[in-house]
Parts: C-alpha cells; structure tokens; sequence
C-alpha cells in the first residue's frame, strides 16, 4: 500500500538523569528473566537428578570459571582476533564491491541474483579448505573463513540499500548539477546506512561462529573453538561450558560494539516500531 | 478510464517470456564461464609465476575444475565403495535435506510464533528480546556435542539432534523479521481497523501478518541457507555418516590423496543451499503477491 | 436529533499543541457539511474526533445519539482517507468486503454486496483485480465501495481526492453527489479546495489554525442535483468569493478576531 506520511513524535526532551532512568526501566523484565532462568537451572539440576556432567550448575560453571580465567580468557582473545580480522576483511570487501557496482548498476543489476544465490551458499563446508590452504594453526586460516562468511551479506544488503533509493532524491541531485560521486557522497550512502548497519551485526555473529566453527576441524590449541571441542569429547563440561560463556561474552560484545556505533552515526533516523 | 495494466494480445506476452528466459539461461552461462575462466586462469597464473601469497597453488590446494566434475563420475576409493561419486553425494544431499527440513520447519514455526508473542506483549518483549539476540552469540555448533549426546540418553535419534541444531540456528531471524513486520504496519490501515471496531485477533490476522509477509519471507530465505549449515556442521559430532557433513569429514581426513573429493562435494552442499533458497523464493512468488519493486 | 452533536470540544496534544479550542457544531441528517482551513487548523483532528480515532481533550461528541465510541463499536460510519489504504494483499473484492467480514456477514450476503458496491461506483469487472494494478481515481472509488458497503448513515472524508488530477476529481465528484444522493446518507468533508467545498456541500465550515476553531460556518444555497454547468453560475463564484474571504479574515494574514462579520449566521 502506499505509505502515507506517518507523523513522527519528536523525541522528548528531558534531562539525561531522567532519560537514563527511563531506559534503566525498561532493562528490568529483563534482569528479573535472568535471574529466574538462573535460579531454575541452579535448582533442577539437583530436582530433576539432570546428569551434572552435561549440564552442571551455574555455580560450578562460574567456579571453573574463574580458576581458568587466564587461560579461557586468552584463549577468547585468539578466536576474537580471528574473527574481528576475518570481519574487517570480509565486510571491507564487501563494501568496497557493492560500491563498485552501485555505480555501474545495471552490471550490479545483472549479478544481483547471482549474490543473492551465492549467500545461499552453506560457506562454513569450505572450511576444511581453508585448513588446507593456510596453516591450520594460524589464524589467517580461520579469518579466511570469517571474511568469505562476512563478505556476502555485507555485499548484497549494502547494495541494496544503495539502490534503493527514492528516483526522486536522484533526479533532485541531477537538478541542482551534481555528478555522480556527489549523488553517492550526499544520498546513496546515507540512505544505505541504516542497511549497512543491519548487515555489520549480522557479520559480527556470523565472523564469530566461522571462527570457532573453523577450529573444530584444526586450530591452534590456544584457540577457544579447540579448547570447547576438546574438552567436550574427554567429558570434561563444565571447562566446556565456561568456554562456551567466554564465546558468548565475546560474541555478545563485539555486536554491541557495532551497535553501539549504529546509535551515535544514524541519530537521525526516527526509531519507529513502537 | 482506462486501467494501467492493459491487456496485451497473448503472443506478445508470450514472445515476452520466451525473451527472458533466454536472457535468463544466456546470462547463467556466461556467469558460469567467467567463473571457470577467472578459476582457471588464476590457477595458471599463481603456479606460472610460482607466487605464495595468499597460499601455494597447485593440484592439491586448488585442482582443475574438469578434473572435480570427472571425479564426480567415479567410484570414489577413499573408503566408500559402492556407486559413482555423484550418486553417492545425492543419497548424502537427500539425507542432510532432510534434516534441513525438519530443523526449518520446526525453527521457523517457532521463530514466528515467538515473534507474534513478542509483538503483542511489550513486557514479554522487553524481557526476552536481549536473550532472543543473544542466544546467536552461542556457537551452538559448539554446543552441538553436548546436544547430541543428552538428547541421545534420551533415546531420540541422532538425525533429530542435527534437526534441533539445524532449528536453533533457524529461528532468530524469523523471530526478529516478524516481529519487525508487525511493528511496522501502515498507520492509516490501523486506523482504518479502528473505525471498523475490530478486535486485537482481528487486527492481527487480516492486517498486521499478511503486511508483514514480504518481512518473514525474506528471513525465511536466510534461515533456509542456516538450516543447511546447521545440518552438515552438526552432523560432524553426531558421528553420522550418510549426511553431506559425514562426507566432508571423511574426504577432509584424506584431502592430500584426493582433494577433488571434497572439492565435489562442496560443490554438491553449495547446489543444495541454492535449491534450498530457490524453493522459497518460489513459495514466496506464490504467497505473496505485491506491486513489483521499485528500486534507482 | 442531529446526526452529529460536537459540544465544546478541545483537543491538546503532548508537547503542549492546541489543535482545537472551543468547536461547537451540530449536523443535520442527509447534510453534506465541508470542513475547510489552512493546514494547522485541525480539521483532520476534529474528523477523526468524529470518528472516535483521537479522544478530545474537553468536550463532547455525539455521534447518532450515543457517545462517539459507541457509534464506532457499532459501525455508524464508514471513513475514507486521502490515500485509498487499500491491503495490497487482497483483490478488489476482498478488500471491500473487508469490513463486512469483521461485522461477521456470511459469504453470500458478503458477495452480493460486494457487486452492489461495484456497481455503485462503476468498477464492475475490476473484482479479481489488485490494487496496484488501478490508477489513483480507481483506488479512491474502490475506497468508496468499501466505505458504504456496511451502509452506514454517516460517512467522513478526509480529503479523499486531494492526490488526484483535476478532472478526475471533477468526475469524482459528481459521483460522489450521485451516490449521496442514493445512499441518503450525513457526509462530512474535508478539503483544501474551496471550489470543491462549494461545489459539493449543503454548508461549508471555515476553520482557522493557532488555535484551531471554527470562524465562520456558510450555507450553499445553491439547488441539487449540481451539475457540472453550476461551476459557471455567478452565484456560485459569489460563495467561493465568500468562502475565500472568510478564510482570509480567519487566518494569520488578516489577524482580525474571528467575528461574523462577512459570513452568514454561526451556529
């Protein structure tokens, strides 16, 4: 249906002590969930007679934990390096080549449906390749595996938000004599932001998990994919699930990172949905 | 008045058709040779000029590709007998689907309805949503292990825990594109509902769902790439062996006999997340019939 | 009994707005009321106060007797915006049997109403059409089937073709005039154009902004059916004159008092 012009509420004014507590609020049902699935989990595991060694208490995870830190921590570090390289390559290219075909758009035009069918492509059974092109123990073969996974739907939502611009906006452009890299700098870029953005979050989970996917069929044994494989096929879980918390931390991390980022550069885009 | 879609006499419209499948075919085609041209003449080049950056090319690291496509006509002698490559990939392809199937099914049917939960009840949202976000933090495919042998003690097949793995990884983005979707309905159609005095279920069925297909589609379109990943990764610690990802394990296990192995059945597990998205996009034309987009 | 009692109402919004200040206007079975002003002036507001889709700040609404929600909750009236809203998703005839779905009418009834409503408007044939396969004129007719498909006694328009061409909105119109008149329905109407007010209403109800109310209210005394020859009468340019005027002694421009000086009776 054609979008009618929606009225959008000013944001309100208040202080900032006012407009954090606010937000404080809302965070509760949230807290008041974890602490609930802590407590349950904590107690039916001796309830329910659930065999600790898949599923130990948070307690014991949190102990293990802690004794383990350095080594879990560093081990964290290795993966994250690995995923962060393999993001920065994977979505720089992708960028770098959705711009390019943003501005020849009837090539980009032609291959768009051949990127779209290419982010079909289950990328994570190449990494076994990846282990016998680069040294398996270094990390530049686990970013490899990170870029290629991050590449295509930085590509193909990138371009997309560059194209989808209003015809208007363009030929408003034309009118006022700008060339084509004006029309770039000016519209089509802050208009595929927004997209961009989407796409970077999406790449910071996807880069994490080809990391510690990409160790499960060789890494280094300071790498935290090894260290939750191994100890998980010699029983040993609660290390296993700490690694596993440490993955999360990381993983959780890195997107609030690019979130972060997304709130102070699109400021100007009106949040809807509410 | 006249109306914008004119009716055109039937063989134009037919001529039209035929055009753009020709077009279609003739556009794969060259895409495909481009892509053997720039392999091919990579390949040459990097072992011509003997350069090692980014890695050493030569038959193991990067065979010719007749040579993947003839591999694919023999009897494989890495441990599997039995029939050629390709039909053994097929059984392989079949059964990982399969798996692929059951995990979408079930994680896109959950995706949905927690997204129409969330949409209807802001406290729910508000508790749940950072978890829902969170939980693809988990490299569930680390956890694949742990999954498989508890749901095991349970007696439930190991096929079923590469389906479950395959449905975790399967529900977030319909989770989030529904609720998306809903959120985003016109306002003047909610207006409009108001006027007619229809109730909350009302609303929801006949405006907000179907104004938030297009949404839900293409996240069903992401999730079906995820379902197929979930299932070959997943079946590397479920130890099966009739699945793509049992294949790639063994074939990884021998690359430096017979690296066109692998490279065959890569080329097998990319086809069928290809066939995967295309089934939807299908659906999807079916489903949802809208004015065609417009972009610049 | 008016069809619509609106006593002392007011309406301010969060953020400290005042779109209406004091309205008081009542409307009379089978009356074609406009209501017209400068953007700011809050007709739309006072329609969808009408239509119990905003609740006023002060004040009263009485809608056929009952209190504006109820008449909503029992489906006296049929709105039709400036843009058609049509479910891209559903053919032309499912859409307009879409509130007719929602009041539980079987399927039969549902489909032979549907063809009336064609007919009305001169779509027959278009059923199994969907929306974006119609022009802008075709989408607000369909818009207009739909509205008056449940048959209800009053109809609000918030200014249904301001996104049409000229003559489309000429032609649409006298169609509307033509289905006022068969429906026997109260019709209250929102517009920029004066022309249009003029042309299509029994009274014409000229608002001001800052804060919204109503300035002046002027009758048309010119006979129905109207055609499209009445666009030349010399009385007819006289109340676009009139109207005019009363526009310009409402608004900033002029920033007179809203006094009754160059219009007929107030209500």
């Amino acid at each position: 249906m054609t979008t009618a012009p929606v009225a959008v509420q000013p944001i309100p004014r208040g202080t900032l002590a006012g407009r954090v507590g606010r937000h404080a609020l809302d965070w509760i049902p949230a807290l008041v969930v974890l602490v609930v699935v802590f407590v349950v989990w904590q107690e039916s595991i001796a309830v329910f007679h659930i065999k600790r060694f898949l599923a130990p208490q948070p307690t014991d995870i949190a102990s293990t934990f802690w004794t383990n830190r350095h080594e879990l921590i560093s081990a964290g570090w290795f993966t994250f390096q690995e995923a962060l390289g393999g993001f920065a390559i994977g979505s720089g290219l992708g960028l770098l080549i959705a711009l390019i075909l943003a501005r020849w758009r009837s090539f980009g035009r032609a291959l768009m449906p051949y990127l779209i069918a290419a982010n079909a492509i289950p990328i994570i059974a190449f990494a076994p390749i990846m282990n016998a092109w680069f040294d398996p123990f270094s990390k530049g073969s686990k970013m490899a595996i990170a870029a290629v996974l991050c590449f295509f739907p930085v590509l193909v939502n990138t371009l997309r938000g560059l194209t989808s611009v209003h015809p208007q906006s363009i030929e408003l452009m034309r009118s006022y004599g700008a060339g084509e890299i004006e029309t770039f700098r000016r519209v089509r870029i802050p208009t595929a932001l927004p997209f961009i953005f989407t796409a970077l979050k999406i790449a910071t989970v996807l880069a994490m998990i080809g990391a510690i996917v990409g160790e499960y069929f060789g890494g280094a044994f300071t790498a935290l994919g090894v260290l939750i494989d191994s100890r998980s096929t010699t029983f040993q879980f609660k290390e296993a699930w700490a690694g596993i918390g440490v993955a999360c931390a990381y993983g959780i991390a890195f997107y609030l990172g690019v979130a972060i980022v997304e709130r102070l550069t699109l400021r100007w885009v009106p949040s809807t949905g509410e | 008045m006249a109306t914008i879609a004119a009716e055109q006499p039937a063989e134009h419209r037919r001529a039209a058709v035929v055009r753009t499948a020709a077009e279609r075919v003739g556009m794969l085609v060259l895409v495909l040779a481009a892509l053997w041209g720039l392999w091919e003449g990579y390949r040459w080049l990097w072992i011509h000029e003997g350069w090692t950056w980014p890695f050493t090319v030569d038959s193991t690291t990067m065979p010719h590709i007749h040579d993947i496509l003839r591999q694919l006509f023999r009897k494989p002698t890495s441990g599997v007998g039995g029939d050629i490559l390709l039909v053994q990939l097929l059984h392989a392809a079949w059964f990982t689907a399969k798996e692929a199937i059951v995990g979408f099914a079930l994680g896109a049917s959950f995706g949905f309805l927690l997204g129409v939960a969330l949409s209807q009840f802001r406290l729910l949202q508000r508790g749940l949503l950072p978890y829902v976000v969170a939980s693809q933090t988990v490299p569930i495919l680390a956890v694949a292990p742990i999954v498989v042998v508890y749901l095991g003690s349970l007696h439930v097949a190991p096929w079923f825990s590469v389906a479950v793995i395959a449905s975790y990884l399967t529900f977030f983005p319909v989770t989030i594109n529904t609720l998306r979707g809903l959120q985003s309905t016109n306002r003047q159609a909610l207006e409009l509902m108001r006027s007619y005095a229809a109730g909350r279920l009302s609303v929801l069925w006949k405006l907000r769902i179907p104004a938030a297909l297009p949404y839900i589609f293409s996240a069903l379109k992401v999730s079906a790439t995820a379902s197929i990943v979930g299932a070959i990764i997943g079946e590397a610690p479920s130890s099966i062996q009739q699945g793509l990802g049992g294949f790639i394990v063994n074939f990884n296990q021998y690359y430096s006999l017979n690296p066109e192995n692998l490279w065959a059945t890569n080329l097998i597990a990319a086809l069928l997340g290809i066939a995967f998205f295309l089934v939807i996009v299908l659906v999807e034309a079916i489903v949802v019939r809208r004015a065609p987009e417009h972009v610049a | 009994m008016s069809v619509v009692e609106i006593k002392d109402v007011a309406k301010r919004f969060d953020g400290g707005t005042v779109a209406l200040e004091g309205i008081e206007l009542a409307i009379e079975e089978r009356e074609f009321v406009s209501l017209i002003g400068p953007s700011g002036c809050g007709k739309s507001t006072l329609l969808r106060i009408i239509g119990d889709l905003i609740r006023p700040t002060a004040g009263t609404v009485r809608v056929n007797g009952k209190p504006a929600a109820q008449a909503r909750t029992d489906r006296d009236y049929g709105i039709i915006f400036q843009d058609a809203v049509l479910y891209d998703w559903r053919t032309i005839a499912r859409n307009i049997s879409l509130p007719l779905e929602l009041a539980r009418w079987n399927r039969r009834r549902r489909n032979e109403r549907v063809q009336e409503m064609l007919r009305l408007v001169e779509l027959t044939g278009f059923e199994g059409h969907y929306p974006w396969q119609l022009s802008g004129g075709m989408q607000q007719r369909v818009s207009i089937a739909r509205a008056l498909s449940f048959d209800p006694s009053l109809l609000l328009m918030d200014e249904p073709f301001g996104a049409l061409d000229e003559m489309t909105r000429e032609r649409l119109n006298l169609e509307l005039l033509r289905i006022w008149e068969a429906s026997g329905s109260t019709v209250v109407f929102v517009t920029h154009s004066i022309a249009e007010a003029v042309f299509l209403s029994t009274r014409v109800v000229v608002m001001s902004p800052r804060p919204g109310r109503i300035s002046h209210v002027i009758p048309i005394d010119l006979p129905y059916p109207r055609t499209a020859a009445i666009r030349e009468d010399p009385h007819f340019f006289e109340l676009v004159t009139n109207v005019r005027e009363a526009l310009h002694l409402g608004s900033d421009l002029d920033r007179k008092p809203a006094a009754p000086a160059a219009a007929e009776a107030q209500p």
